[in-house]
């Protein structure tokens, strides 16, 4: 009786201007766990909460290296994301070999934002499930960049999406302005705090369920996983003694 | 039943409508040519000269036509061979040029990425046996690094301090050699001007497709900078004493 007569395709507006099937795909981002990236001027960083199905299953994989200077993090439907990340890597591959130099960050994820846009445009198709942020380092110096459903690209000082996203851009909103001269480990420990601010009540950043990844000047992307991420996760609580980023009350 | 139409390749095409018994024609040799390119590392960046003559075979045919080519802001491009390919190539890095202008990124595209990319064309040419008849001489300052690149019709490439094609190869190539080797970072702008066209002197004595009409080109810091044609002084006084050859 009251159904939703727009939400059909991609391709249909609604009378009020909106594109539902573009907009429920966004909710797909906001059901996957969260990735945090945040950017200095040397340095760029991704930090995740994986998740795993069940306590048999393994965590699924959050982070993906694309080059020696790229790198993305996923929130949403993961398979989505592996078709963007084999896209990304062909694309780096070809820019080595036709050009002889790295993709610049830019133009790879305005690449891939092309081609979600094109899905809202033509029939038959849906809208990817995922969104990214893509942290790379090129001519231009480290950039970190947020790709969503929508088509829309945007770069960012410092971003997070996924569930709950919101706790850390607030975390985020307050510190960005001091990224800019941090140290690598300093970054990734702020972004650390910054992605712990949307686990839920009784969660905990722990081995099994942090990803890292980085690139910078003169460092190739890196990922960190399992016992390596422990030397970082050390230095969330004391950082935020002796720094007082948030815990500037006492 | 009609007889298939075959659409071949716009590199591989039929002979003559009459003789056309599946045999193709492709380019054999050169048509119209430039002769050699001289180039090397210097104090501030690169220098390379080229004469200004089109050669249809032994005919002195064009003798005004441009064989340095900037790309961007610091690249250059020399040439030698068959100069409708480069022409075409001209138009290739034209594109490209074009190309990475409207990513409008901020993004440049330096000289090694240019060098890769007219390589990759080199190589695809002759891989058809197809080539561009052409040798290339690309040089720059990419990210501040002095850069110069040699790339021929096979897609052969080198790298090195100095390079000459052509006659130049045998001619220039030893006189860059005794000069500038091992001092690419000492040479000042004025002896450089002087090693090149002492090179290019001796060019135009011994060899017979080369003219006395040439353009120099530096890329430096500020960019490249292609001359206007100039020529150089010679002495014939030595041929009153040649005995011989008709005279």
């Amino acid at each position: 009786m009251f159904r939703n007569q727009y939400d059909n395709d991609a391709s249909t507006w609604s009378p009020q201007g909106r594109i539902f099937q573009v907009e429920y795909a966004s909710e797909a981002v906001k059901q996957g766990s969260a990735v945090v990236g945040l950017r200095s001027k040397d340095h760029v960083v991704l930090v995740a909460v994986k998740r795993s199905p069940n306590e048999l299953a393994s965590y699924q994989k959050k982070i993906v290296r694309i080059d020696d200077h790229m790198g993305i993090a996923m929130a949403g439907l993961t398979s989505d994301a592996r078709v963007l990340s084999n896209y990304l890597r062909t694309e780096a591959m070809r820019s080595k070999m036709v050009y002889g130099r790295p993709l610049p960050v830019g133009r790879a994820v305005n690449m891939i934002g092309d081609r979600a846009q094109i899905n809202t445009l033509e029939y038959g198709r849906r809208p990817y499930g995922v969104g990214l942020l893509v942290i790379g380092y090129d001519d231009a110096g480290p950039h970190l960049l947020e790709f969503n459903p929508s088509g829309i690209v945007s770069e960012y000082y410092a971003y997070s999406i996924g569930a709950r996203s919101q706790s850390a851009r607030t975390n985020l909103e307050r510190n960005f302005e001091q990224f800019q001269d941090l140290s690598l480990q300093e970054l990734v420990t702020q972004g650390l705090r910054a992605l712990r601010d949307t686990l839920q009540q009784g969660k905990q950043l722990d081995t099994m369920n942090t990803s890292i990844g980085f690139v910078g000047k003169d460092t190739k992307f890196t990922m960190l996983d399992g016992e390596a991420t422990q030397q970082y996760l050390d230095l969330i609580d004391e950082g935020a003694r002796h720094a007082g980023g948030r815990c500037d009350g006492d | 039943m009609d007889a298939i139409k075959i659409q071949l390749p716009h590199t591989v095409q039929p002979r003559a409508e009459n003789a056309n018994d599946g045999a193709v024609s492709r380019t054999m040799q050169p048509i119209v040519t430039g002769t050699s390119v001289v180039a090397f590392k210097y104090k501030d960046g690169i220098m390379m000269a080229a004469d200004t003559l089109a050669s249809y075979g032994s005919l002195a045919r064009f003798r005004s036509e441009k064989r340095l080519m900037a790309v961007g802001d610091n690249t250059l491009v020399g040439v030698s061979g068959d100069l409708s390919d480069f022409q075409y190539m001209q138009h290739v890095l034209e594109d490209l040029e074009t190309r990475e202008l409207c990513m409008d990124d901020d993004q440049t595209l330096g000289t090694k990425s240019v060098y890769k990319y007219i390589s990759n064309i080199m190589y695809n040419r002759r891989t058809k046996v197809d080539p561009l008849w052409n040798s290339y001489v690309v040089a720059g300052l990419d990210h501040d690094e002095k850069f110069l690149g040699f790339v021929d019709l096979y897609g052969t490439r080198y790298q090195s301090p100095t390079i000459a094609t052509g006659f130049g190869a045998h001619l220039a190539q030893p006189i860059l050699r005794k000069r500038v080797e091992g001092r690419e970072d000492e040479i000042e702008e004025e002896e450089a001007l002087a090693i090149l066209d002492d090179c290019m002197r001796v060019l135009f004595y011994r060899d017979a497709r080369s003219f006395n009409k040439l353009r120099r080109a530096k890329v430096t810091a500020q960019g490249v900078e292609i001359s206007e044609p100039y020529s150089l002084e010679t002495n014939w006084d030595f041929a009153e004493s040649i005995v011989g050859y008709g005279g």
